[in-house]
């Protein structure tokens, strides 16, 4: 007679190793370096890849389990959100210009994270890495359809958005989040992973994603609030990932230390000046603020990263100097980025404003030691040209940082009324740096950087124009033939808010959603 | 020691689990943000499945946190009963 015995289940832990480790096979016909090509020349020692585990111990049946759970949690949100016009629930229509810079500057970044991580799964000989690498790489494909879903929404409304993919692979500005990830994924395996999965995911991420979502929800945005608390669910097991491939590599061989030290160095940098967005759109493009980007800082950063290299130091690892340099530029950067876009507002693909009165005594309060002295004054000056129908719109090309590609609008360290320049003469050219970070960086590596896709370089070479395009003509607007490269239209996606396309029509809706008209 | 976080979003599955998570850490300091609820605790965390289980009567895995986590910091170790953060300095 049969009699049906309940199986006793698998605990976490076997389970675990019979669905990673238990998968994976020796090669017999095939040689190692030949299968797993990357695994040396970046100088990294490895002798037991058994040794790295997830410490979450998820496997792929219970990834497709939970994935799908939050798919449809997201997507029913989504379609409640559209089908009662939430969009016209947002505080004020200012807002929106964080989704526009978000779709343009950070979805697309989502994708080249899925690549990566595609890619450094396939060269990693490890199964425990590769499964975790393999679900990342799932993820990132995710949070870049989500949030294109999402945001698809709101292009149906407002200007800025209808080519954003266009947009993130030329628009000046937006060459800074893509040239970081392009930096990236050129890089070897290992460094890819101590690049994004531990200084980007495990330092930064909470400083893009927490107070970016928090300030959407605060805003009233349920569609961002949504896709961000989604896409966030997954950044935990990627930090997890970030920080267990750091301790991994630490562990195996002390002659990784330096190597993965110089590598924290350079990509916590690079992955601050990228943040110099968000630094901007925390303090001035959120009509309601959660937290400054000071705040944000010391919290997510002085904290909770202090945190971090604090237990990290027995492995050898020292917290990066720059952060010394960044501690002086917090009273300052998002000042200096807002004032950089305020100017630049003719050839972006979002709006820029000045801060109204209460607006300037919220950032005096978050920033006693600087806004007043320094940036106030400039501000009203700003404020009160424009009233008098003299919005000032910069068009002259910026230099351009060879390294991050931001222009060089940043103060030297310690001094907020003296713009900082450094240069290196390489094979009978100059570069030119907005740091001695960058500097460096550079330095280390002069072979790479000197291929960057510049964009001001591009443009006056007479790359970024339309094809048959003649700027030899009398006449002839280099900014609005750069704007129809772009797929911009002047004077509807760029410019001042005052007075836009999005603007009026947010309140003409607005005004019909809470009145018969 | 320094703090470890683990950030839950603000919802009907949380609000017990939070719960949870405070009765068995009385070290926890709760702060409610937009939409989030991070918890901070000097040194370590622990979220036990009974606990939760107990609250929301019903079985648990803990592997369900995935869905309302939003983020968190220090070393974690996973087992089917416990789900643990700490730092070792």
């Amino acid at each position: 007679m049969d009699m049906q015995v309940a199986k006793k289940k698998l605990g976490l832990k076997e389970r675990y190793a019979v669905m990673t480790r238990g998968l994976d096979w020796t090669p017999s016909y095939q040689k190692m370096e030949d299968i797993y090509p990357y695994m040396a020349y970046e100088g990294i020692k490895i002798h037991d890849w058994d040794k790295w585990e997830d410490p979450f111990r998820l496997t792929m049946d219970a990834y497709w389990k939970y994935q799908s759970e939050k798919e449809r949690k997201l997507y029913s949100v989504l379609d409640a959100y559209i089908q009662s016009n939430g969009h016209l629930n947002v505080t004020d229509a200012r807002y929106l210009n964080t989704v526009k810079l978000f779709v343009s500057g950070i979805s697309p970044l989502e994708y080249v994270a899925h690549r990566g991580f595609a890619h450094a799964g396939r060269q990693f000989p490890g199964p425990g890495p590769r499964v975790a690498c393999l679900m990342q790489s799932l993820d990132e494909i995710r949070h870049a359809q989500t949030q294109i879903h999402a945001v698809s929404n709101y292009n149906k409304y407002y200007n800025g958005m209808h080519d954003f993919h266009h947009a993130h692979d030329r628009v000046w500005f937006l060459s800074v989040p893509k040239s970081f990830f392009d930096d990236a994924i050129t890089a070897g395996p290992f460094e890819f992973m101590v690049a994004i999965g531990f200084s980007f995911e495990y330092v930064l991420t909470n400083l893009l994603f927490v107070p970016f979502v928090s300030g959407a929800a605060y805003n009233g945005d349920m569609g961002t609030m949504t896709f961000g608390f989604s896409a966030q669910s997954d950044e935990a097991r990627h930090m997890t990932l970030g920080l267990e491939v750091i301790k991994f590599i630490l562990q195996q061989d002390p002659a990784n230390v330096p190597i993965v030290q110089r590598w924290i160095d350079k990509w916590t940098w690079r992955g601050y000046r990228v943040l110099t967005l968000v630094a901007m759109m925390m303090d001035y493009m959120l009509p309601k603020r959660t937290m400054s980007w000071k705040e944000a800082w010391e919290v997510y950063f002085e904290q909770n990263g202090g945190a971090l290299f604090k237990d990290l130091a027995r492995y050898g690892i020292t917290i990066p100097k720059c952060t010394e340099h960044i501690a002086l530029e917090k009273d300052h950067l998002s000042h200096q980025a807002w004032g950089t876009f305020y100017n630049y507002a003719a050839a972006t693909n979002f709006h820029t404003w000045m801060p109204d009165a209460d607006e300037m005594e919220w950032l005096s309060a978050k920033y006693p030691e600087s806004y007043d002295k320094y940036y106030r004054p400039r501000m009203e000056f700003w404020r009160e040209e424009a009233a008098k129908g003299n919005r000032f719109y910069n068009k002259t090309l910026p230099m351009l940082c060879q390294t991050c590609q931001i222009p060089l609008v940043f103060t030297e360290p310690g001094d907020p009324t003296k713009i900082c320049y450094r240069e290196v003469d390489y094979k009978e050219d100059k570069y030119h740096f907005c740091s001695d970070h960058c500097k460096k960086i550079f330095e280390d590596e002069p072979e790479k950087y000197v291929q960057a896709w510049m964009p001001v370089h591009q443009i006056y070479q007479g790359n970024c124009f339309p094809e048959g395009t003649d700027p030899t003509v009398e006449g002839f607007d280099p900014l609005a033939a750069v704007m129809k490269y772009y797929h911009l239209e002047f004077g509807r996606d760029n410019l001042d808010f005052e007075g836009s396309e999005d603007q009026k029509n947010f309140a003409e809706w607005r005004g019909q959603a809470t009145k018969n008209a | 020691m320094s703090n470890v976080f683990i950030a839950l979003q603000t919802n009907e599955d949380t609000r017990q689990i939070i719960e949870a998570i405070v009765q068995d850490n009385p070290h926890a300091v709760v702060n409610e943000q937009p939409a989030m609820v991070k918890i901070d605790a000097e040194g370590k965390l622990v979220v036990r499945r009974e606990t939760i289980e107990e609250l929301i009567g019903r079985s648990y895995d803990l592997q369900e946190l995935q869905v309302n986590l939003i983020t968190m910091s220090g070393n974690l170790d996973q087992t089917d009963d416990e789900m643990i953060l700490y730092w070792n300095a």
